[in-house]
């Protein structure tokens, strides 16, 4: 999902070959159903994420509570679905973050030698090297107002979350395609299409790109669970979304003192992040495999 | 609770009609503290008791060593500088003060000989001075003798500014005298009606002179024996990584006779409360854990294994929610919550008594506390007959609906009340911790009902309780309408604590938000109180002052008080100890024991 | 070459002042001090708050204290502890030996796992091994540490009663009974640690070696008849290493940055948990010294890296 601009130039035969992969059709499914449910739930299952039922506590999978309930009472049902949307949004959004900017700044740097590539590169060890705790902190504390102010709370913490996880995830992408980029750039291949005279975009659009993906869409499927996950980790800290709402990661995250008395709580968020990991990535595998033209199989 | 219905307990307490504990958790519940209880008792004739303790081992040493977990580590060892608790909890080990606070208020001699009182002498009348008889016979553990110079000498080391240590307002205004090598005179600059507070308790731990005095002012960071105290206590320090462990001997020339009975101890850091609790109550990898904040169903099923206790010791911390008097969405001359403004919706106090009977405090102490919190109505949560009507406590949204509805508050689009173009829509913040994030969504949610809007923030401990002026999420700025957290009340006087309402105090730009007062809220009654109470020499006079203050901060919903707190401490079967809230757990380290 | 190298390094050095000064910034203007529960504590007059926030400098200009932490720094020293009230050098030296013994070995461990599984799992890509390896790579980057921690810990700890779960670094025993004492303690931190690591990195590097077996050398070598052993060890996992150099190279330093989380759970007095508790108290040189060394290592790593790439692929012209 996150090469479909990439993966156009070759449509039709890359489609057929990602259709061989069984996988990846399943995983597909896995993750349509996943988005269908998270999007469409609610609208099913009505009942509020918030209120609270003392009564009804730590409650075992019912009628009235398909998935029990957590420590206040409060049904975990709604509370997933709603929560799988800002998941699976943060996880997402994060992972085209990083993907995108990092492919643009590795794929300029392996093409242009010399003092650019240096300073590229300079930029990326700079990032690489700042701490992300005390940045988190302060990016959050900077401007967490001023965008609540613009667009409410859970859009503007939303914002912030993507552009934190994705803005400070880029680098190792961008490695990552510039080492790709030194080495297909000497192949026979993209020397022959220089010799032909193909212009610098479109050697790097035809020829080198599709062949530096590979790990690339690896990087890009295994951030979208460093995304979900880290998103629990800011919450802990008191830095990511309202205290309210209820993130997947969240969830674990509450649930886990009360693993061994309530383990429902923590199942279900668990069981979800594990589905969406996994539907994720062996699309990639797929993608990976169905873009690559000298795929044999 | 007036001045004669304190007189009256105290008569009972003489005669032996109340127990003096029942008589402390009275005064504890009704915003005192137990040390002022106990001083009230020690003013009027009942001598403070001495601990009910059973030590039963009869020589000292012969029990191994006691591992003890406390979940937020020590971080150095000098008393004097200690930001935290943790580091004021471990420095007991190792050093001692002249006398400190049990659990019921009593003040235990340490390295006094006898405690002073009027009786005695020791206390005079005019509350201008204090004199101290010291313990003969004690030695540091390098060998050298404690005598009176160290007193002053500590008293000179806490009050000089370069030192920078926390203690500096407790020793800045008194005179230490030295009468002779055991005995010391305090004189205070302004009479002091409190005078347990210099050398008593955890800012009263004494250095020893012989070695500090080569580290004066600045230096004194640099001294060696921050990391390897040298004192009085029961245990010799053998190794320390901040931040992580503690390890340490017996002293084997202490100067309590049989004690201490552990051969050894060590205090580890670091983690989480609840496996803390695991590692007592399940594992018995280790003695013992204080202050575990837990959830009652996990603590349940830790000590269904039998393998462990959980203690609950009282103190005086009491979780409550401050309402902000200011407006916090105005900027006036690059301020929020100016004292010039005033909060839009909080002007009117229908809407403060709606806010306070929409706080399901029995559900927020029964589900979320457990064990360790006890709903309370307000500061002051008297128990019984002595409940003051005018602050009885309620849960009802109905009746908030009522009061709202009266006030002219109507529901508008989205079901949210608002009058003359006001919404009540607020913000309500808090330090990142498990129970406050529930406790402010069961508040959001009865909120909601009534037709008030809420939006919830969580703030980084350490970055609502800072001191940087520059930083908009403390606390002392209070830029949001609501906000809730303990107090830690571990000073003993309230008299201090009582300092946050004065109109004096208020924290602005002006003062670097260093001020104490920050829901900003003004009455002169309670400025008048305060005056009188900080001059009156007699301790019920004092204590009805007290009250009445407190009754005027419920009864005009400044704050409203959800839980009154108690520590949890996690003990493996068959240990004894004698704890403590109002000092450091570890206050009579040198009486734990295992039964034989 | 030579020049290359000395261009290299003088754009590592820049990076070095670069991040020093970015650091800095972003500490001093972050939000928080060290006076956490001084300032809600009523027994202690304003005043002296704000006389130790004058005498510990933090009311000068940023540029000045910049200035005076980078002068000190060069004299070899690390700063002063607001907190601990030690050098901060004193205190990171301590953290070393455990954060070594458990995210050191956890690297290793996640290597040796990653290294055979990933080069076996792609030489026979879509069989029974590779899927079982795949799944449980996915298991193991999708469960975030805390949990498979806290799994380990009931299972292991309270359930069979086999290990203990926290971890000390004052363990009183020796010689043998000191190795099986450290081995019992460090098993879960480690393993933990190792299965996460070890679950993306066979990712990187099944889909590296996936995308070289296919090359045309490859295919050549391979029909001129060379063994399948020498094929791979020789032509393609030298090729497929550079990506897998790169990830490699970025996730060094962790092991001085140690594992906040994990250490968290089972008390590993590392440097992770050193800077977690000093981020929690805003001790600023604390938090300065660690990640300038952090950010200092990365660097340095990633010099190595570069180089790296020329030894295993002369044709990278790096200039």
């Amino acid at each position: 999902m996150s090469v479909g601009p990439a993966a156009e130039p070759a449509a039709p035969t890359t489609w057929q070959r990602f259709r061989q992969h069984r996988m990846a059709l399943v995983g597909t499914v896995v993750l349509g159903l996943l988005l269908t449910v998270v999007l469409l739930g609610p609208l099913i299952w009505s009942v509020p994420i918030d209120t609270i039922d003392f009564r009804a506590r730590l409650a075992l999978p019912s009628a009235a509570h398909p998935l029990g309930t957590d420590d206040l009472g409060q049904d975990l049902l709604a509370r997933l679905l709603y929560g799988g949307r800002v998941s699976l949004a943060v996880g997402l959004c994060a992972m085209l973050v990083a993907v995108v900017i990092g492919t643009l700044i590795g794929a300029i740097a392996g093409m242009s030698r010399g003092p650019l590539d240096a300073f590229l590169m300079w930029v990326t060890d700079l990032f690489l090297a700042l701490p992300t705790l005390p940045l988190l902190l302060l990016i959050i504390y900077l401007f967490r107002d001023a965008l609540t102010g613009l667009v409410g709370p859970e859009v503007g913490v939303f914002v912030l979350i993507i552009a934190v996880v994705g803005g400070l995830r880029w680098m190792p992408v961008a490695r990552l395609v510039r080492a790709q980029f030194l080495t297909i750039r000497e192949r026979e291949f993209v020397e022959a299409a220089r010799a032909l005279g193909a212009s610098r975009l479109r050697q790097v659009v035809q020829h080198i790109l599709p062949n530096a993906l590979g790990p690339v869409i690896v990087v890009g499927t295994i951030s979208v669970a460093e995304a979900i996950i880290a998103e629990s980790t800011l919450s802990f800290l008191g830095l990511g979304f309202p205290p309210d709402t209820p993130t997947w990661g969240r969830i674990l995250f509450d649930a886990k003192d009360f693993l061994s008395i309530a383990p429902h709580w923590a199942l279900f968020p668990g069981l979800a992040i594990f589905l969406t990991v996994l539907s994720i990535n062996f699309i990639g595998d797929g993608l990976r495999d169905a873009l690559d033209p000298r795929k044999v199989r | 609770m007036k001045e004669q219905d304190i007189r009256g307990l105290i008569g009972r307490v003489k005669r032996g009609d109340m127990s003096r504990r029942d008589f402390v958790r009275r005064m504890v519940a009704a915003g005192l503290t137990a040390p002022v209880a106990g001083t009230m008792l020690a003013h009027n004739g009942v001598a403070f008791a001495q601990s009910a303790f059973d030590y039963t081992p009869t020589k000292a040493g012969g029990g191994g060593t006691v591992k003890l977990l406390q979940w937020q580590p020590a971080s150095q060892l000098n008393p004097h500088f200690a930001v935290g608790s943790a580091d004021q909890h471990a420095i007991y080990l190792f050093y001692e003060p002249l006398a400190s606070w049990d659990e019921d208020g009593n003040l235990s001699p340490i390295l006094a000989e006898e405690l002073p009182s009027l009786e005695n002498g020791g206390v005079a009348e005019d509350g201008t001075s204090v004199t101290w008889k010291l313990k003969r016979g004690v030695t540091w553990h390098d060998g050298t003798p404690f005598t009176a110079d160290d007193c002053v000498f500590t008293a000179q080391f806490a009050s000089d500014p370069e030192t920078l240590a926390y203690t500096m307002g407790t020793y800045r205004d008194v005179e230490v005298e030295k009468i002779d090598d055991h005995t010391i005179r305090l004189n205070f600059r302004v009479p002091t009606p409190f005078w347990p507070d210099a050398f008593v308790g955890t800012r009263g731990l004494i250095l020893p002179k012989h070695l500090y005095q080569d580290y004066p002012g600045a230096q004194a960071t640099t001294a060696p024996m921050n990391l390897r105290p040298v004192g009085t206590g029961p245990f010799v320090i053998e190794n320390f990584v901040p931040g992580d462990l503690i390890s340490a001997k017996a002293n084997p020339n202490y100067h309590v006779a049989n004690r201490p009975y552990f051969d050894a101890i060590e205090m580890k850091g670091g983690g989480d409360a609840v496996s803390a609790a695991r590692a007592v109550l399940q594992t018995g990898e280790y003695d013992f854990a204080w202050n575990l904040s837990v959830e009652d169903e996990i603590l349940d099923s830790m000590t269904a294994g039998g393998r462990g206790e959980v203690r609950l010791i009282a103190g005086a911390n009491i979780e409550h929610l401050q309402l902000n008097f200011t407006d916090p969405w105005t900027d006036v001359d690059g301020e929020r919550s100016s004292i010039t403004t005033e909060h839009p919706c909080f002007r009117d106090k229908a809407v403060r008594e709606a806010l306070a009977l929409l706080v399901d405090r029995a559900a927020i102490a029964e589900f979320i506390y457990g064990r360790s919190g006890e709903a309370t109505a307000n500061f002051i949560n008297t128990p019984d007959r002595f409940a003051s009507k005018n602050t009885s406590w309620e849960f009802d949204i109905e009746k908030a609906n009522q009061i709202l509805d009266a006030a002219g508050w109507e529901r508008g689009r989205g079901g949210i009340r608002e009058k003359d173009g006001v919404k009540l829509s607020l913000v309500f913040q808090s330090p990142t911790a498990g129970q406050r994030q529930k406790t402010q969504t069961v508040v959001k949610q009865a909120c909601e009902e009534a037709g008030i809007a809420m939006e919830l923030k969580a703030v980084a401990p350490g970055i609502f309780f800072s001191a940087d002026p520059g930083n908009p999420d403390t606390f002392a700025h209070f830029y949001c309408d609501i906000q809730m957290y303990t107090s830690p009340m571990r000073e003993p006087d309230p008299g201090l604590f009582m300092q946050q309402f004065l109109s004096s105090e208020i924290a602005a730009k002006a003062n670097n938000w260093q001020l104490r007062n920050v829901t900003r809220w003004r009455n002169d009654e309670f400025d008048e109180l305060a005056a009188a109470a900080a001059v009156e020499m007699d301790p019920v006079k004092r204590a009805a002052m007290f009250i009445e203050m407190n009754d005027l901060v419920v009864g005009e919903v400044v704050v409203i008080p959800l839980i009154y707190r108690k520590v949890a401490a996690g003990m493996r079967t068959g240990l004894k100890a004698p704890l403590s809230t109002w000092t450091s757990y570890l206050w009579r380290v040198s009486d734990w024991h295992y039964d034989a | 070459m030579a020049s290359f190298l000395l261009r290299r390094i003088l754009i590592a050095l820049l990076s070095i002042i670069g991040a020093s000064i970015v650091l800095y910034a972003v500490l001093a203007l972050a939000p928080g001090d060290v006076f956490g529960e001084l300032v809600s504590n009523p027994g202690i007059p304003p005043d002296v708050i704000a006389n130790m926030r004058e005498k510990l400098g933090l009311d000068q200009p940023i540029h000045i204290r910049y200035v005076n932490w980078a002068m000190a720094m060069l004299q070899g020293d690390w700063g002063y502890s607001l907190v601990n009230r030690v050098d901060v050098g004193q205190l990171i030296v301590q953290r070393i030996p455990a954060t070594l013994m458990v995210v050191g070995t956890a690297q290793i461990l996640a290597l040796a796992i990653a290294l055979p599984v990933g080069v076996l799992a792609a030489m026979r890509p879509y069989s029974l091994f590779d899927q079982i390896a795949s799944t449980l790579a996915f298991i193991g980057f999708s469960l975030p540490t805390f949990f498979t921690g806290l799994l380990f810990i009931l299972l292991f700890s309270i359930t069979l009663d086999w290990l203990p779960f926290i971890y000390r670094s004052d363990l009183e025993q020796t010689g043998g009974a000191w190795i099986w004492a450290q081995l019992r303690q460090s098993i879960m931190p480690v393993t933990v640690l190792a299965l996460f690591q070890a679950a993306s990195w066979t990712r990187y590097v099944r889909s590296s070696v996936l995308e070289v077996i296919k090359l045309d050398y490859v295919v050549t070598a391979r029909s001129k008849g060379l063994p399948e052993r020498v094929v791979i060890l020789k032509h393609v996992l030298r090729n497929a290493l550079i990506p897998v150099v790169t990830m490699v190279a970025l996730e060094l330093p962790v092991i001085f940055g140690g594992a906040i989380v994990t250490e968290q759970i089972f008390r590993v007095p590392g440097i992770g948990s050193l800077l977690i508790s000093s981020i929690m108290a805003n001790d600023t040189p604390v938090i300065m010294a660690v990640t300038f060394v952090f950010a200092c290592l990365v660097i340095l790593f990633n010099l190595i890296a570069d180089l790296l790439y020329r030894w295993l692929d002369p044709r990278i012209k790096l200039q």
